[in-house]
């Protein structure tokens, strides 16, 4: 048997309270598409936290080509030709697309920009080297993320949710990449809760469960359920029924002003509507203005017959509008906070008389945790040291408790695994049931298509006309998501 | 093979180390002391002796820490009310000015007919007078976006050219034999003595007061919540809802009342009468002590009397040893370089590591 490219051994790491890897071994072999699979908080991670040197290992060893491999060393494993898309982005927001990609070379910058213009045609990444991040989208900054790592020409590839804000087409042309890089005896490791794309693209799977390793198969050659049982150790809960009635209109949005253009639509009681388009398209902006971040004409939004354009997010709750951003950390929630303060953000009953009532929002926390399973060590955890799936079940949760009467979510299961995803889209379903208006953006096609009643797409700050989402064929779909669509439709 | 020290980045931010710091500065400061006393040609020893044993050897001494303490902790409390929410207030000292002044001005009208009232005034008056003075920075900053330390800093020189010509103008005293100070005011308008034969006055509890309602307010208050959130996450405080021009006020309203206080407080206590020096630098020292003291309202307290040490410290050895007396200000830069430096070791940890020659 040859020497694996990276091999791990008995790889444990503790934080307080949680086991996040239980003695974990693992082979990559060189030119192996190599998948590992496994709920939030089952220790992925940390895993590649581990294998990418930011984070040491309390026991174990690592061999990269047969040499141990210096622990907690980011610098000497990216000398080995380990390359890294982590799941949360580590990109500067003060610099250009090439200025961050430069950082990650420790090269010439010489040539630099035609390089990145180039790999991203070669791969289906299309960036402009010459934007500042903080202008990007979050789909537009994993893009960034990927093309560095391909730059730095890795032997050993680890992406953590690559595809998650990626469009079908754009996967695949991903996935053509990757398959490519593997014969060319790149090793990839691809780290995903897509039961799909693993079995599409992974000819060996490694199953984490609570940091443990539960077993190691031919993905290829299992089922979806088969993996989704060996994944969360019994069955997914299935999604609830389609199809209530739909009532009267709720939020009315008409002639509202957009990056030039203005939009319009229609949110009514006990529909999910939900807006389909990659991001960066112009949906932040709606949403901020939906939600009252920034201000619109007043008459340009309409609650219940109100006009509110000109309400801030607080006046826009007390009427019954909540919404659930994008961006968790730093926008739905404060990092450092604790989950009982940050629970205070939204939910403004918890304020009362100019102060804090403190054991009534620990006390809604806590039933935020216990509704929505949010594994955390306690109330008092602070909202950065939960797993991103995790957070977004507690800002879900927090939202849902809160009682909506219109709510709006933005990317409801970007990032997070199946078990989570399917207990955010049954609350938000059942939410629905029970007669709440709600408007749903994101980028996951199979989401929408699973949530939604009726779809609109967004393309360059332009809002596609609505229709009923059975009615929308994905082929279809794609030609809308790049700005083609009939302006009167039939 | 030679070994190397580097910085690590910790997972999350060490709690130890937080509170670590301050005192790892603080000892980094006094070795540095040590050794400035030894090219001077003093004993070593004698810097800590100067510094921290001779100002605390008698109830004198005590009393005389706890008066510089006061003005120190009042200026930066409200600081770090300021910089908890990002709002870079450095102009402290030009509030403290401004609030000595508006006491002195009621002050000087006090004699045995008003005594009842005036020294209440007098010092409600200087706290509304630092507020004013932090308000032409807020509103700057409200307006025209005008950068608050910039404002801040600037509005310092002004508060101390307006003093310059109140003592040489409206508020001299006209029997000074022309001397630039206002007349020394009426019994009534002093603050009483808290302990007998020192210059402690019952103004000194007013600290700890408003060190306690400040705490009660970042912790149990809603406009507490709302300047951490605006501090910590400002996307986070536009989804909330939370004003930000309502913390901007806030903030800089009550640090300019807290600086008002400590220049009242100056006035009608131990100086007992408005003088071209009302602050030894009170207000810019009150930026080290709230960074010193971890921008917490307790942690200020404790910071606030270590920065009186050292300007005690800084007197003593200028008057016993004739060092000069701009060693105070050494002391004061030591111990905030250190303390920056110290801080990285809460984000950080270090690691010593054998590398290849």
């Amino acid at each position: 048997m040859t020497t694996p490219r990276l091999s791990l051994r008995g790889i444990c790491k503790r934080y307080p309270g949680v086991v996040a890897n239980d003695g974990v071994s693992l082979d990559v072999a060189a030119g192996e598409i190599h998948a590992v699979l496994g709920e939030n908080g089952a220790g992925k991670s940390t895993l590649v936290k581990i294998i990418g040197g930011a984070v040491a290992a309390d026991a174990g060893t690592i061999e990269f080509d047969g040499q141990p491999m210096p622990a907690a060393d980011p610098a000497a494993a990216r000398a080995l030709g380990v390359a890294m898309v982590y799941q949360h982005f580590s990109l500067f927001d003060s610099l250009t697309v090439a200025e961050n990609i430069a950082l990650g070379l420790d090269g010439s910058r010489r040539g630099l920009e035609a390089a990145i213009v180039d790999a991203g045609e070669r791969y289906g990444l299309p960036v402009d080297p010459a934007a500042h991040v903080h202008d990007l989208s979050l789909g537009e900054r994993q893009r960034v993320e990927i093309l560095r790592a391909l730059l730095a020409r890795p032997k050993l590839l680890i992406l953590d949710e690559p595809t998650s804000v990626l469009t079908p087409q754009a996967t695949e042309r991903l996935f053509e990449t990757l398959r490519q890089l593997a014969a060319e005896g790149v090793s990839i490791l691809f780290i995903s809760h897509k039961l799909d794309e693993i079995r599409r693209l992974a000819s060996r799977c490694t199953v984490l469960r609570s940091g443990r390793v539960v077993a190691v198969v031919d993905p290829r050659e299992e089922s979806e359920q088969a993996l989704a049982r060996l994944m969360i150790g019994g069955q997914p809960p299935p999604l609830a029924a389609h199809g209530t009635p739909v009532g009267r209109p709720r939020l009315r949005v008409e002639a509202l002003p957009l990056r030039g253009g203005k939009v319009s639509f229609e949110l009514r009681s006990g529909e999910i509507l939900g807006i389909a388009g990659i991001s960066g398209n112009g949906q932040n902006s709606l949403l901020s203005l939906l939600a009252g971040e920034v201000a619109a004409p007043a008459e340009s939004i309409q609650l219940d017959g109100q006009p509110i354009g000109r309400l801030g997010p607080g006046e826009r709750r007390a009427l019954g509008l909540r919404y659930v951003p994008e961006e968790r950390i730093g926008h739905g929630a404060v990092p450092e906070f604790s989950l009982a303060e940050n629970v205070l953000l939204s939910v403004d009953r918890l304020r009362r008389g100019g102060f804090i009532r403190r054991s009534s929002a620990a006390a809604f926390a806590a039933e935020v945790v216990q509704r929505f399973d949010v594994r955390c060590s306690g109330v008092e955890a602070r909202a950065a040291s939960l797993s991103g799936g995790n957070l977004q079940k507690f800002l879900v949760g927090r939202e849902v408790l809160a009682g909506p009467a219109v709510l709006l979510v933005s990317q409801p299961t970007w990032g997070v695994d199946v078990g989570a995803a399917a207990a955010i889209r049954n609350a938000l379903l059942e939410l629905r049931g029970r007669g709440c208006a709600i408007l749903v953006v994101s980028e996951e096609i199979d989401e929408l298509f699973e949530l939604a009643d009726r779809l609109m797409v967004m393309a360059a700050h332009r809002l596609s006309p609505a229709v009923q989402a059975v009615q929308l064929p994905i082929d279809e779909l794609g030609r809308w998501m790049a700005g083609r669509w009939p302006e009167v439709l039939a | 093979m030679t070994r190397a020290l580097e910085l690590v980045a910790r997972g999350a931010p060490s709690r130890f180390w937080t509170w670590a710091s301050p005192l790892l500065a603080l000892a980094a400061t006094m070795a540095c002391g040590m050794l400035l006393f030894g090219v001077l040609g003093k004993p070593p020893l004698q810097a800590v002796a100067m510094f921290f044993v001779e100002p605390l050897a008698t109830t004198r001494g005590i009393a005389e820490v706890l008066l510089k303490a006061t003005p120190l902790a009042l200026c930066a409390i409200g600081l770090s009310l300021c910089f908890r929410a990002n709002v870079w207030n450095i102009g402290a000292e030009g509030q403290l000015i401004a609030g000595a002044i508006a006491a002195a001005a009621v002050a000087v009208a006090a004699d045995s007919g008003n005594a009842a009232w005036i020294l209440v005034a007098a010092i409600v008056a200087g706290a509304l007078g630092g507020m004013a003075w932090a308000s032409i920075t807020a509103l700057l900053r409200d307006r025209f976006n005008a950068n608050e330390i910039l404002v801040s800093l600037m509005l310092v020189y002004v508060a101390q050219l307006l003093l310059s010509w109140v003592v040489h103008g409206p508020l001299k005293d006209p029997a000074g034999f022309g001397f630039p100070q206002s007349p020394l005011f009426d019994r009534a308008a002093r603050l009483p003595l808290l302990v007998e034969r020192t210059r402690l006055h019952v103004g000194v509890l007013l600290a700890p007061l408003a060190a306690a309602a400040a705490w009660l307010l970042l912790t149990r208050s809603v406009i507490g919540l709302q300047l951490r959130v605006a501090g910590l996450a400002p996307r986070a405080a536009r989804y909330a809802g939370f004003s930000a021009r309502t913390v901007l006020w806030t903030v800089l309203a009550a640090c300019g009342a807290l600086a008002g206080l400590a220049g009242a407080l100056e006035v009608t206590g131990p100086i007992g009468q408005l003088t071209p020096s009302v602050s030894p630098g009170y207000g810019f020292a009150a930026i080290i002590v709230a960074f010193v003291g971890r921008l917490h309202p307790l942690g200020v307290v404790a910071a606030s009397i270590l920065m009186a040490l050292i300007f005690i410290g800084g007197e003593l050895a200028q008057s016993r040893l004739g060092l000069p007396s701009s060693l105070t200000g050494v002391y004061q830069g030591l111990l905030l370089l250190f303390l920056l430096g110290a801080d990285t070791l809460i984000a950080n940890r270090l690691r010593l590591r054998a590398r290849a020659a």
